[in-house]
């Protein structure tokens, strides 16, 4: 019983029914996400188990739905709010960023609102505008907002609880195109030894050069260290998985091994993510380096029609290609 | 303070009683107990029928007076401290008095209240010292108040987003089972006439009905956002835009404190009750300007504002209170300096607010602080420390 495989998403759903279970003032929130279970099935089988007033199927409007949840949180709740696509949470950008995040610092500490976004993010899932984009950077750039991403379904298990459980408003990027990949996951070990939140780690251990990746690709990543290990080339992989605050202990101390640092997110590469890493680990690790750090991303442009996102999306040749430009340097 | 209910036991009446019906049609629709000129009106019909009646004791309208002045007076030592480059910015209640005193008069203890950034007079019926949101506007904090310990949230400066706040709030007090009965919990929001455009104003007109919120909509239309005129926002009285979401909406007279009470207190109880939610349209005038940096001269005449001076709120009451011979002569000069000595006191404490310390910009980012900021802060410090001796 304790370990059992499941996909990302079932993993997600299995979270969500733990935090249900053990803390009374958890609500779930957002369209679909009763009877259907959410377009994903995230929620499937939650609101038939725990009512209507636990899992509450909202009107369409995300504003409201963060809004509201800001009012719960007041109130003592702990609101965990479904986007349905991050393309849609753009009408509730006012509230996350001008309410949630700032609510805390203006009371001086009197108000918390523990509230968890989640959003199915990143392409890959061939889907119509509007339904795969990686808005992190936006969210990774407001203060007093955390942004954590998972990327296997142990992963998925554990952060969402976590997540809910934290008294911070966190911001839970789920990559929508991996919610059917499957892994083992331990349902019975305990929260509190879990692998902590606002920790990246290392995915695969390696010696020639460091990838970093977080949610979606870190499938990608791995695919890539795989790969190159049949050249004879280790690639380590460190999974960031907490976007704000960045954690690169592991990274820091990975690079000043390998002197080679790659890193890799869908988002366009314009002040992304991959930005800020790079600037961190060239103050951190500058004597380390063998060349500079590259970011492998999106382009700067609208995410592209799905037929050629597979051009659009970083891969695993993406990412090698990048690799051997460390080692070219 | 006031605690009478609306539908109570008749008082002995010392003036003739009355009942006014708001109009069905035409402007302007008022539910009103206290006419401009003092006279007073026993009962007043709103457009669904509902009676609104006020049974104060006499001490309880001298209160009322007493607040209103009081309210009246700290606002305007706020604005002369702007004036005097104390203040960055002030957001004058000039005008909307009896809206504000009225209806957070009306708020039981148990109720909580979403307030703007112009509710001064609510916040100083929650008992909250008038000092806390010059705080705010002085620059030395973002809101001092604990808003569970009053039940009056922090100012809200981005328009409208308070409804969904309050709404989510009203939302959990019925999930916390606390509708029915006296000691039900209601929920009061406050936006103006501008707000009603907002997205999230009518995101939350649309949740409080289908979740049949325990909610009173408070809009009070002073006439203005900023420069524009109410016809920029709306062509149907605002307090009818109820119906189209679902619940009852209703025009009082802004500038009436009793009427303003009474609308709330039957709204706040309403909602208490596990009726759901209700739209209060205080129809009052923005006697001053938007903030301390509007010029409204720009885009309004002055033959507009004399209109609306003669409607004022504490001249009708004082008209009220000396007709029915409920104070003596020295009442006023009492309340006037009580009103003198408070803002004086006010005066002097906002003169000795002490600037933070620049460090303290670090704190309270993350409930349990955050690791990167603690390097930041430290940082900062050092920094700061490296100036110390010299002529900076």
């Amino acid at each position: 019983m304790a370990t059992e495989t499941l996909t990302l998403g079932k993993a997600l759903n299995t979270g969500l029914r733990r935090a249900l279970e053990n803390d009374p003032k958890v609500v779930i929130m957002g369209e679909d996400v009763g009877k259907l279970g959410g377009v994903f099935r995230i929620t499937d089988g939650l609101q038939k188990d725990f009512g209507d007033q636990r899992v509450i199927d909202t009107p369409l409007a995300e504003s409201g739905i963060i809004g509201t949840a800001v009012g719960l949180a007041i109130r003592g709740f702990r609101p965990v709010c479904e986007i349905q696509f991050d393309g849609f949470v753009y009408p509730a950008y006012d509230q996350i960023v001008s309410q949630v995040a700032k609510m805390h610092y203006r009371s001086q500490g009197k108000v918390r609102i523990p509230m968890v976004i989640r959003i199915p993010y990143g392409g890959g899932i061939g889907a119509v505008e509007h339904h795969s984009e990686s808005p992190e950077a936006y969210f990774a750039h407001t203060a007093g907002l955390k942004v954590v991403t998972c990327a296997n379904p142990q992963d998925a298990y554990v952060m969402i609880q976590q997540a809910i459980a934290s008294d911070d408003p966190i911001v839970f990027l789920e990559p929508k195109r991996r919610y059917w990949e499957k892994g083992p996951v331990d349902l019975d070990a305990p929260l509190a030894d879990a692998y902590p939140l606002h920790s990246a780690r290392v995915a695969r251990p390696g010696t020639d050069a460091t990838v970093l990746a977080y949610g979606p690709m870190v499938r990608t990543a791995l695919d890539a260290a795989t790969a190159a290990a049949e050249d004879g080339r280790e690639l380590e992989v460190v999974d960031l998985r907490t976007l704000s605050p960045l954690d690169l202990t592991a990274a820091y101390e990975s690079v000043k091994r390998t002197g080679r640092c790659v890193v890799v997110h869908e988002a366009p590469g314009n002040l992304g993510l991959g930005s800020e890493v790079a600037a961190r680990i060239t103050e951190e690790c500058f004597y380390s380096l063998e060349s500079p750090v590259l970011r492998v991303t999106g382009f700067d442009i609208p995410y592209p029609a799905a037929r050629v996102e597979e051009e659009y999306l970083p891969d695993l040749d993406r990412v090698l290609d990048a690799v051997d430009r460390t080692f070219g340097w | 303070m006031a605690k009478g209910d609306p539908g109570g036991a008749t008082r002995s009446k010392r003036a003739a009683p009355r009942t006014r019906r708001a109009a069905a049609t035409g402007e302007p629709e008022l539910v009103q107990l206290l006419t401009p000129e003092g006279e007073r009106i026993e009962t007043a019909l709103g457009p669904d029928g509902t009676e609104y009646r006020v049974d104060f004791t006499d001490e309880e309208y001298r209160g009322l007076y007493r607040d209103l002045v009081l309210v009246r007076k700290l606002d305007a030592e706020a604005t002369a401290l702007q004036r005097q480059g104390e203040l960055g910015l002030w957001a004058s209640l000039l005008g909307q008095e009896a809206a504000q005193v009225g209806s957070g008069r009306a708020l039981r203890a148990q109720d909580m209240a979403f307030p703007t950034y112009r509710e001064h007079g609510v916040l100083y019926c929650r008992g909250i010292d008038p000092i806390m949101p010059l705080g705010l506007f002085r620059g030395v904090d973002q809101g001092g108040w604990d808003p569970n310990e009053f039940k009056f949230n922090m100012y809200t400066i981005v328009i409208g987003a308070q409804t969904l706040h309050a709404t989510g709030y009203a939302m959990g007090v019925a999930m916390d089972g606390k509708t029915g009965g006296e000691d039900g919990e209601a929920v009061i929001a406050y936006f103006g006439d501008g707000a009603t455009s907002q997205g999230d104003v009518n995101e939350s007109f649309v949740w409080a009905s289908v979740f049949n919120a325990p909610l009173v909509f408070f809009c009070q239309n002073n006439q203005y956002a900023i420069s524009e005129p109410l016809e920029r926002q709306t062509r149907v009285p605002l307090y009818r835009r109820a119906g189209g979401f679902g619940f009852p909406g209703v025009r009082v007279d802004g500038n009436d404190v009793l009427a303003s009470y009474a609308v709330t207190r039957h709204a706040l109880d309403t909602a208490r009750n596990g009726q759901g939610p209700s739209l209060i349209e205080a129809y009052t005038y923005r006697m001053g300007a938007h903030t301390t940096s509007d010029d409204p001269t720009r885009y309004r005449i002055a033959s507009e504002v004399e209109a609306w001076q003669a409607k004022d709120p504490i001249a009708r009451m004082k008209a009220f209170l000396l007709k029915q011979q409920i104070v003596n002569e020295s009442f006023f000069a009492e309340i006037d300096e009580q009103a003198r000595a408070e803002s004086v006191h006010l005066r002097e404490r906002v003169l000795n607010m002490p600037d933070p310390q620049p460090v303290s910009m670090f704190d309270h980012v993350y409930p349990h602080g955050s690791a990167e900021l603690d390097e930041q802060r430290a940082r900062f410090s050092q920094y700061m420390e490296s100036f110390e001796g010299s002529a900076h």
